[in-house]
Order: structure tokens, then sequence, then C-alpha cells
């Protein structure tokens, strides 16, 4: 039995990627924009883990630092749903559109 | 003693300041300082005179600026022609200071007045000893800047407003030739001290010394006022007559002749200019004089006769001798400061300048007509008074120098005996033509009468000076090996004295026994008496310059306001419109920012892989 090589993660990496990129960029609520940055993130912890697993003679490296980034990323989500749960509170909505304050 | 000269322009000077520091509490008697310290001054230069005379010489110079390589000194020197020259600036100006106190009295500005004196005499004496282009040019401006503040005197009057301006412009004119000359010799000669300067002379290019040379005359033109630069004098006349005998005869006007002299090395080493210098003199002395001959105003006759007189200075200076052109400056100074004392003595009698008001004088006025005559006679070159000598030394240079000026000047000569016999018999002879006019006039007191009688005894006797059968002894201690007596002599004497006594019969028989009459004369000659009415047109030639100057002020404001602000505004413009353009990408999207961000990451990567990886 052949099992998977790396290309087909790498390949499956950069799908997610694209697809938390676009969630980030084109989707209006907030929450979802925060789940399209978390999908990025765990495309990015798949390469590493991928690159650990078969271009690395020691995998321990890649692993532990895919564990950062998810112990990091759980930390963003708190801040970051925190923040939407404030804007949400005070402006009653999670749109991102109509957060505009900064506009020129 | 020499060394101390320095004492004689401080003396005026300290009586500027008291005269407008303490003078105003004093009412008319603050001109006793001007009067004592130009007394003491004049002494202290006859002193300076005899040690001279002796062969005693003094110059000091102390260092005074040092920017890197280039260094600056500021001093005095006191040789034969500054002792000459602080003789004759400090008795002339001591005599106007003491006629002045009788011509001023009641005036609401007395005070202002003397002061003012005092500082353009302190200025005139400072200018004399400098011994630097530095010293001198800031003494130059000094006057330039008194002779605004008198001919200005009586400002109310917008008319004398106007000419105090245009006096202060046209020689402003000058000024900025002299500095680029002075420029230009710093440049050649890396000194901007007269002796170094000449001591370097021949190390300079020829071409950029001519032009130096040329330069300094324009500024002599302006300050001497030489055609056609000296359209200023004689509407000088505004200020009052005893600022125009200062002004003409022993401080303005003879700033340029001086000025010539002091760097006549330069002016040895640069023929060019000389022989420009010497035809300039010769026109103005020719312009001067034909003018001066149909002016009715009594001043302006005097003031024409300045400017024809200065440029025979320049004609003797130009055609080749320095101690010549001093020579006259000195004798001219006397009496001219007398004619214009006089004439202003008949003034504060008459009440009027108008010649053709006046007549009959003599009677009630004969001390004034006396000297008057006396200033006449000298002026028009009747031999022995000073005139004759000074004038007939020029046209010995000028014959020997080409016959051309030689015959202008002679011409200059006849029109000089002709209108200052015109101006005596109208003014002083024949029946009064203004029975008021007449009626009211009286001698003045003593304090004016005074100086015209010192003054005149300079006039008769101080041609003896240089006279040709006593060996020239003023020409030979200005320059001691200066060349003979040139040939000639007895010819041109006999043509000076001739056409001064035939200028002098033609005024006899037009104004004094109407043998010929004047309008049929006028009618005559028309064209050329209204041409001279019209003062020869070079006020029109002022203005057109002047007009010519407002068509480049409006170019040049042009170019400022589209050109180079044009481009300042257009940069100003280029960057809000970019910023208008960039601003659009800035609507505060979150997302948006975060589109171009990775956006601009996938094209770097792409450039960085066809770069890294191509």
């Amino acid at each position: 039995m052949t099992g998977p090589s790396a290309s087909h993660f790498f390949v499956l990496a950069a799908a997610l990627f694209c697809l938390g990129l676009y969630a980030a960029l084109r989707r209006r609520n907030a929450v979802l924009i925060l789940m399209g940055i978390e999908m990025m993130l765990n495309a990015a912890n798949l390469n590493l883990v991928a690159f650990a697993r078969y271009l690395h003679p020691d995998p321990a490296p890649g692993q532990s630092f895919a564990v950062f980034v998810m112990a990091v990323a759980a930390a963003e989500v708190a801040v970051g749903l925190a923040i939407v749960l404030a804007l949400a509170r005070r402006r009653k909505t999670v749109d991102v559109n109509e957060i505009n304050l900064m506009g020129g | 003693m020499p060394e101390q000269a320095w004492l004689i322009p401080a003396l005026p000077l300290l009586a500027w300041i008291l005269t407008f520091t303490v003078g105003p509490r004093m009412g008319e008697r603050s001109s006793i300082f001007g009067i004592v310290a130009l007394g003491l001054a004049f002494l202290l230069a006859l002193q300076n005179l005899l040690a001279v005379l002796g062969g005693a010489r003094a110059s000091l110079s102390l260092p005074w600026l040092e920017m890197g390589e280039a260094r600056f000194s500021m001093g005095f020197q006191v040789g034969p022609l500054e002792a000459v020259m602080l003789f004759m600036v400090t008795l002339v100006s001591w005599m106007v200071f003491i006629f002045s106190r009788g011509y001023m009295h009641g005036d609401d500005r007395f005070n202002r007045f003397y002061a003012n004196i005092c500082l353009f005499v302190a200025a005139m004496l400072t200018l004399v000893i400098a011994d630097n282009f530095i010293l001198f040019f800031a003494a130059w401006e000094v006057m330039g800047l008194c002779s605004y503040l008198l001919i200005g005197h009586w400002f109310r009057d917008l008319d004398n407003a106007r000419a105090a301006i245009k006096a202060f412009l046209v020689t402003r004119v000058g000024d900025v030739g002299l500095m680029l000359g002075m420029f230009l010799l710093y440049v050649g000669t890396g000194s901007l001290r007269f002796e170094e300067v000449f001591a370097r002379l021949q190390a300079v290019d020829p071409a950029l010394l001519t032009f130096a040379a040329v330069m300094v005359f324009v500024g002599v033109a302006g300050k001497s006022a030489q055609v056609p630069l000296h359209i200023w004098l004689p509407d000088a006349m505004a200020g009052p007559t005893p600022v125009s005998a200062l002004i003409h005869a022993a401080t303005m006007v003879a700033a340029g002749v001086y000025l010539v002299a002091r760097t006549y090395p330069l002016f040895e080493a640069a023929p060019g200019a000389m022989e420009l210098a010497a035809f300039v003199g010769a026109l103005t002395a020719l312009v001067g004089a034909l003018l001066a001959t149909v002016q009715t105003d009594i001043k302006k006759v005097i003031a024409y006769s300045t400017i024809s007189q200065l440029g025979l200075m320049i004609l003797g200076l130009g055609a080749g001798g320095m101690a010549v052109g001093i020579f006259h400056l000195n004798t001219h100074s006397f009496f001219k400061a007398l004619l214009f004392l006089a004439a202003g003595s008949v003034i504060h009698a008459a009440h009027t300048q108008d010649l053709h008001r006046m007549g009959g004088l003599f009677r009630k006025l004969p001390l004034t007509g006396v000297t008057f005559l006396v200033g006449t006679l000298a002026l028009a070159g009747i031999p022995p008074l000073a005139g004759f000598f000074s004038k007939d030394e020029i046209l010995l240079e000028a014959f020997h120098a080409s016959s051309l000026l030689f015959w202008m000047a002679v011409a200059a000569s006849f029109l000089t005996a002709y209108y200052m016999m015109r101006a005596v018999i109208l003014a002083f002879f024949g029946s009064p033509r203004d029975e008021h006019v007449y009626s009211h006039a009286h001698e003045s007191p003593p304090v004016m009468t005074l100086p015209l009688l010192v003054l005149s005894a300079f006039a008769v006797f101080g041609g003896l000076a240089g006279a040709p059968f006593l060996g020239h002894p003023f020409q030979s201690f200005l320059e001691p090996h200066g060349e003979g007596a040139p040939e000639g002599a007895g010819f041109v004497q006999a043509v000076a004295v001739g056409v001064a006594l035939g200028g002098l019969a033609l005024a006899w028989l037009i104004y004094g026994t109407r043998l010929v009459d004047r309008r049929a004369l006028i009618r005559a000659l028309y064209p050329l008496y209204f041409a001279l009415k019209q003062k020869l047109f070079f006020d029109h030639l002022a203005l057109g310059i002047a007009r010519l100057t407002l068509v480049f002020r409006d170019l040049s404001a042009g170019a400022d306001r589209y050109v180079v602000d044009g481009i300042a505004h257009g940069l100003a413009g280029l960057s809000l419109a970019v910023g208008a353009g960039v601003r659009r990408l800035g609507r505060g999207s979150a997302q948006g920012y975060a589109l171009v961000m990775f956006a601009g990451l996938a094209v770097g990567l792409l450039i960085y892989l066809r770069v890294a990886g191509g």
C-alpha cells in the first residue's frame, strides 16, 4: 500500500489556506473572518507537520512548533472573539463593512 | 600733525552727535557745536597741510576683518593730496556753517539741519583720508544719505521731496558701478587697500582692469554729475542754499573728482577708461554750459555751471594731469561756494530766485554784489583770479590731448563767461523789474557777509598756488615727479582769456546794452532754445530708461508668478491629486487592507520566484 506523499499534504494545505484567505477577505461576518484566519493557521500547521514528517530527519521540532501555533491561535481567537463580542454589544452588528471608523 | 589727521573727521562727527543729543534743548544756539568743531578741524587741517608741506607723511592701517584667506584692514593715510583736500573741505565747510547760522535763522528744523551738515562734512573728511575702498565707500554712501536728507530739508513741499529722491536714486546708479569696480579690483588684486591695489595692478588682466576702471568711473559720474547722470544736480537746488554750496563745492560732487585722483594709478593703467573720462568730461562741460544759458533761476544757473566745471575737472584728469584736475577742484570750490552763498544772500534779501524779477540789486546789496562779481570773474577765468590759472591748465592738457576736446572746453569756457555775466547783469544791474522785490531787499547780516569776504579772498588769490610764473607749486607738491610745463601755453592762455572776455562782452551786449534783442535771438534760434529748455531731453531719456525697468519689473514679476510660483504650486497640486487618488484605497475596510497586503505578498513572491528560481 502506498500512503499519501508530501505533495498531497501540500496541495491540501494550499487549498485550505486559500479557502481561509477567501473567508477572511470576503466574509462580512466578523466571526466567520476569525474562522477563516483559523483555517489559514491550520493550513500552515499542516505544512509544518508534513515537512517534519517527510523532509526532516527529526519530526519533533516541527510538531512542537505546530502545537505552539495552536496555543497562540487559541489565545488569538479568545481576544478576537472578545473584540467581536464588545463590537456586537456596542454597535449591534458584527458586519465589518459597517465598521469603518478609520475610513479616510 | 599728520598722525592726528583722524581727528579732523572725528570733530564734526562729535558735533553731529552733540547736535542731535544736546542740541534740541538749545534752540538755534546748537549751531555752535558745528561751527566750533569745523573751526578746530580747519586749524588742524591747516597745521596738517603745513606739516605735509614740510615733508611729513602718515598712515595707519589696522586689521579689521579676516574671513579665511580674505583680510581687510581699516586705516587712514595723509599725503599731499589728502592734506590739500582736508584744508579745502574744512575751510569751505566752515564758511558754509557760519553762513547758515544767518541763512537758516528761524527755520523750524534748524537743529536737524546742523546735525545733517555736520554728518555730511564728517563723511567727506573720512572719505578724503580713507586708505581703503571699504571705508571710502562707506563714507561715500553716508554722503549720499546726507544729500538726500538735506535736499529734502523742506520736504513738506512735494517737489523738494521728489528732488531728494531723484538725487538719491540717480547717484545710486553710479554707486552700483563703483561697487562693481571695487569687486573687480578685489578679484584682480586680492586687496581693497589703495596702496596694495595700485602695487598689484601690473599683474591684472588689462581687459579686467579697463572694465574695473570704467565701473569706478560710472561711480564718479553719478557722484560728480557727469553726463548722462548729471540730472540730479539741478534738482538738488531744492535744498537750502547753504546745502547747495556744500554739495557743489566742498563735499558731494568733489568726492567723485577726488575718487578719480585717489585711484589715479588705476586710470593710468587703463588708458581706455582715461580716454572715456576725458571725453565724458568735455561733453559734460559743454552740455552743462549750454543748459546754464537758458536758466531763469539764479541757483540753477550756478548749478549747471557746476556741472560744466566738474566736466572740466574730469577732462583735466582724463587728459593727463592728476594735479590739474585737483587744482581746479580746489579753486572751483572756493568760488563756487562763494557764488552759492552770495546767491543765498540775494535770495535771503529778495525772497525770490527768479532772475527776471530781480535787477538793480547792486545798490541794495553792495557787499553781496561785489563778492558775486568776484566769483563770476573767477569762474569765467579772468586773470589773475583763481579760475584763470586752474582752467588754463586744463585747457592746456586738453590742447595736448586732442583738438576736439580742446575746442569743446573752449566753447564751454566761452558759454561760462556768457551765462555768469548774464546772471550778474539780470540780478544786480539795470533797473528794478519788480518794485516789491526791490524795495524789500536789504543787505544780509555780518554772519553771512563775512564768509563771503573770506571766500572772495581765496577766489582772488587761490589761483596763485598753481600759477605758472611761480613754477606751479601746487602741481609739483601733488606730483613731485610730474612733467614740466607743456608747450603751447601762450596760445592756450590767449584763447582762454579771449573767449572769457568774449563771453562777458556778449552777455553785456544782450542784457546790458540791449543792442541785441533777446527775443529776436530766441526766435532765431528757437529749436535750440526749445531743446535747451527741455534740458536736452536728458530727463526724458532717464524716464524712458525708468519705464524700461518697469517693463523688466513686469517681466520678472510674471516669471516669478507663473514660472517659479507655478512650479511650487504645480508640485503642491500634484501631491494633492496623488493624495486624493490614494485616499480611495483607505476607506477603513480592514479586509480591503488585507486584500492589498496579500496581493502585494503574492506579487512579491512571484517576483522572488522568477528571480531566484528562474
